[in-house]
């Protein structure tokens, strides 16, 4: 059986088959997959027996629910006007200079996605970006390479992929 | 009740009431938009924004209950500012090329901005969407003209639970449609058209026959057949500024005369026929299932004329199509005996006719291309052309309708009963149906009051009777006091309830009459707008006078039909029957 398919079942049995349990299978499928597929659209709505187009339009209006393709680690870099005012843009350079890749596209090798994001509420420790779930600030080009060389080091070492916030 | 001030004037109203109905209740009359009256009503558009004393922002009407004491301004200056600006924000995102929209003096995006007295546009920006999708034969989206006021959301899943219709991603880059990548033509859609009905702009129209028409028309080598539906005749004479319910069969018959079809036919003469047919059918099934049960009939037996419901069951209840009856809607039956018995009686080339169906539907311009639908080779029918267009027709080809005398349809595929007529409303086909079934039955006539069964006639979505059959003919005696229970439902959700009924082996019916739009054929996708409930009890009440107008009620007595079966089909469900009326269907895919 296809994996998506079983995890989609399995989290339909977790949070139940109702249209309010839409969003928690889409953040499980996300949470595994980095994105969702057309495939796994359908299989949900499948699942959920709602219509296809209502859960891609769900999906769609969430900005943390992908649905292209992502790399493993996913890279937003907050857009807004503190950040921006704060460096925001040499760190984003940096980034692009680094991975080889602009916003809204995923290295070759499928590890990293790049994108841009609203505020993240981290305004007084400016410029902010998130890698997952975990959150970087006070960015400067120089940190920005040293944060993507650990998880460059990462993969090479073929670490799990750890999605908890480090705190 | 509620005592509440509206614009100065103390007024009382019911607990529960919205601001806009009790302003409109007391004769005032809120500008506004995207309000459909108990269909759509979530305050999508902002128009209806009024003030209320003591609120922070002003609240949209449509939504709003009001409260003891509340003191509403409907017309104040920051009010009529305000709705000048949403108006005109809406229009910033809206292309401005009136002049050559299918929708020109007939938009409500207009309508307002007149009313509201826009003399300018203030904002001009980056216009937000550009999708055209062309891909399916019935319904044209085209994108950069919606303006998301959401009530083709409301009818495709609340009214008609097909679920295609969506807004996808948020803000600006919003959209109203199917998922990104999908194509009308290629999804779930059952080419209702309900959405077309209820769009206020231009972004969802139907696929345009007209031209295709007009070059038959003008085409001398050809042959030009063209055919109404029953439903037609009872709206037509709206497009022409008649009140709703006003019959205009006579006038219609001479409109198509003038604009230069050859021959005007009725599809209401193939209604007839499709009773012959779809009643022996019925019969043969019951017979079947009391004295052969070895046969395994399928019952109930479901009415298949109308190409959306058809298309929703193919998605959505594969498993449930050897319910339906096995018979062409009618307009695909006189197309397929156009092209054949009548090619032969008149000895014209069946490949030099083209027939034109005059329909109120636009899921029948999908139905005509369904390779099923193909007779020897040729295409049964050739066009399908909605009221709304031979409406445009008829002002484009300079006919006064107004001033048309009363015309006829031609023989030999014109005469119908008046069971044919009700074909066009929701409990129609089924009473028709009940009409013949029932004198072969019995030898008796339909014991009901005027041939009516009144439970199945109304707006009601799901409606129930029960027929019992006393002392039938020796023929029939298995059905010596048997209780024939019969349902009609018009709309895609109570077909999906009486769908669910079947699946799970609860349905106690034998016969069922499903047409795919809310009302029937009267209020289907192809007809004049607007369309709302008393509008369609109008045309209802007009479809059932031109039946009581008709001598013959019958379908069977119908002469022209014995005739037809008499030279050239033999008996119902004979051979040259299946092989011109009759039909398989396809399982599609659910998503």
């Amino acid at each position: 059986m296809n994996p998506i398919s079983d995890l989609i079942r399995n989290l339909a049995d977790q949070h139940g088959r109702n249209r309010q349990n839409l969003l928690p299978i889409l953040q499980g499928v996300v949470e595994q997959e980095k994105y969702l597929s057309e495939y796994s659209m359908i299989e949900i709505a499948r699942e959920l027996d709602l219509p296809a187009s209502e859960v891609y339009g769900t999906a769609t209006f969430y900005s943390f629910l992908e649905h292209k393709k992502m790399g493993r680690y996913i890279i937003r870099i907050c857009k807004t006007i503190t950040c921006s005012m704060k460096g925001k843009n040499q760190v984003q350079l940096a980034i692009q200079d680094m991975l080889k890749i602009g916003i809204g596209e995923t290295t070759a090798d499928g590890n990293f996605s790049l994108l841009q994001t609203n505020c993240l509420g981290f305004c007084h420790m400016a410029p902010a970006m998130l890698i997952n779930n975990d959150m970087f600030t006070e960015l400067t080009p120089e940190k920005v390479r040293e944060i993507l060389s650990v998880y460059m080091n990462k993969k090479k070492e073929g670490e799990s992929n750890d999605n908890r916030l480090s705190t | 009740m509620i005592n509440i001030t509206i614009n100065n004037k103390a007024v009382q109203v019911e607990e529960g009431t919205t601001i806009f109905e009790a302003a409109k209740q007391n004769n005032v009359i809120i500008p506004h938009f995207c309000y459909m009256e108990n269909v759509h009503q979530i305050g999508s558009c902002r128009i209806c924004v009024v003030e209320v004393e003591g609120g922070k922002t002003l609240m949209a009407s449509c939504v709003t209950e009001v409260k003891e004491g509340m003191v509403v301004h409907t017309n104040s200056d920051r009010v009529r500012s305000v709705r000048k600006v949403i108006y005109e924000l809406m229009l910033s995102d809206h292309p401005k090329e009136c002049l050559s929209c299918w929708r020109n003096q007939n938009c409500e995006l207009q309508d307002l901005g007149n009313l509201i007295q826009i003399t300018e546009f203030r904002y001009e920006g980056a216009k937000s969407k550009d999708i055209i999708d062309t891909s399916s034969p019935s319904i044209v989206r085209d994108s950069s003209k919606c303006i998301l006021c959401r009530r083709c959301v409301t009818v495709c899943n609340d009214i008609q639970g097909v679920g295609l219709m969506n807004p996808h991603h948020r803000g600006f880059s919003t959209f109203i449609g199917p998922s990104e990548d999908e194509l009308l033509g290629e999804s779930v859609c059952t080419n209702c058209g309900q959405c077309v009905l209820v769009c206020p702009v231009g972004a969802l129209k139907e696929k345009d026959s007209t031209s295709i028409v007009w070059d038959a028309i003008f085409d001398k080598t050809k042959t030009v057949v063209v055919q109404t539906a029953p439903a037609v005749r009872a709206a037509l004479g709206e497009v022409f500024g008649y009140d709703p319910g006003t019959l205009v069969t006579g006038k219609m018959a001479s409109a198509l005369h003038e604009l230069g079809f050859d021959y005007v036919f009725d599809t209401n003469f193939a209604a007839d026929l499709t009773i012959m047919e779809e009643g022996s059918e019925f019969l043969g099934r019951v017979k079947d299932a009391f004295t052969s049960p070895e046969k395994a009939a399928v019952l109930p037996m479901i009415t298949s004329c109308s190409p959306g419901w058809i298309k929703f069951i193919e998605h959505r209840y594969p498993g449930q199509l050897p319910h339906l009856s096995s018979c062409k809607s009618p307009h695909m039956m006189l197309g397929a005996l156009t092209k054949s018995y009548f090619a032969e009686k008149m000895n014209i080339d069946p490949a030099k006719i083209f027939v034109v169906s005059v329909m109120p539907c636009t899921a029948k311009k999908f139905e005509i291309t369904r390779p099923e639908m193909f007779s020897n080779g040729l295409a049964d029918v050739d066009a399908v052309i909605t009221t709304r267009e031979l409406g445009r027709m008829i002002k484009d080809g300079g006919i006064d309708f107004r001033f048309l005398p009363d015309g006829e349809f031609d023989s030999p595929l014109g005469l119908s009963s008046g069971a044919a007529d009700i074909f066009g409303t929701t409990g129609g086909v089924m009473e028709a149906a009940l009409r013949t079934v029932y004198e072969l039955v019995t030898g008796r006539e339909l014991p009901t009051e005027n041939f009516h069964i009144q439970p199945l006639s109304g707006l009601s979505r799901i409606k129930t009777a029960d027929l019992k059959i006393e002392n039938p003919l020796a023929e029939f005696s298995f059905l010596a006091d048997v209780t024939v229970k019969v349902a009609v439902t018009s709309g895609l959700t109570g077909a999906a309830e009486l769908l669910d009924e079947i699946k799970t082996g609860k349905s106690p019916y034998h016969f069922i009459e499903i047409m795919g739009c809310p009302g029937g054929c009267i209020s289907g996708g192809g007809q004049p707008r607007p369309v709302n409930d008393a509008i369609r009890t109008k045309r209802l009440e007009a479809i059932y006078r031109e039946d009581e107008g008709k001598a013959l009620r019958k379908s069977h007595e119908n002469e022209d039909v014995k005739m037809l079966y008499r030279d050239y089909l033999g008996i119902p469900l004979g051979h040259k029957s299946h092989e011109l009326l009759h039909t398989i269907y396809i399982q599609r895919s659910k998503n």
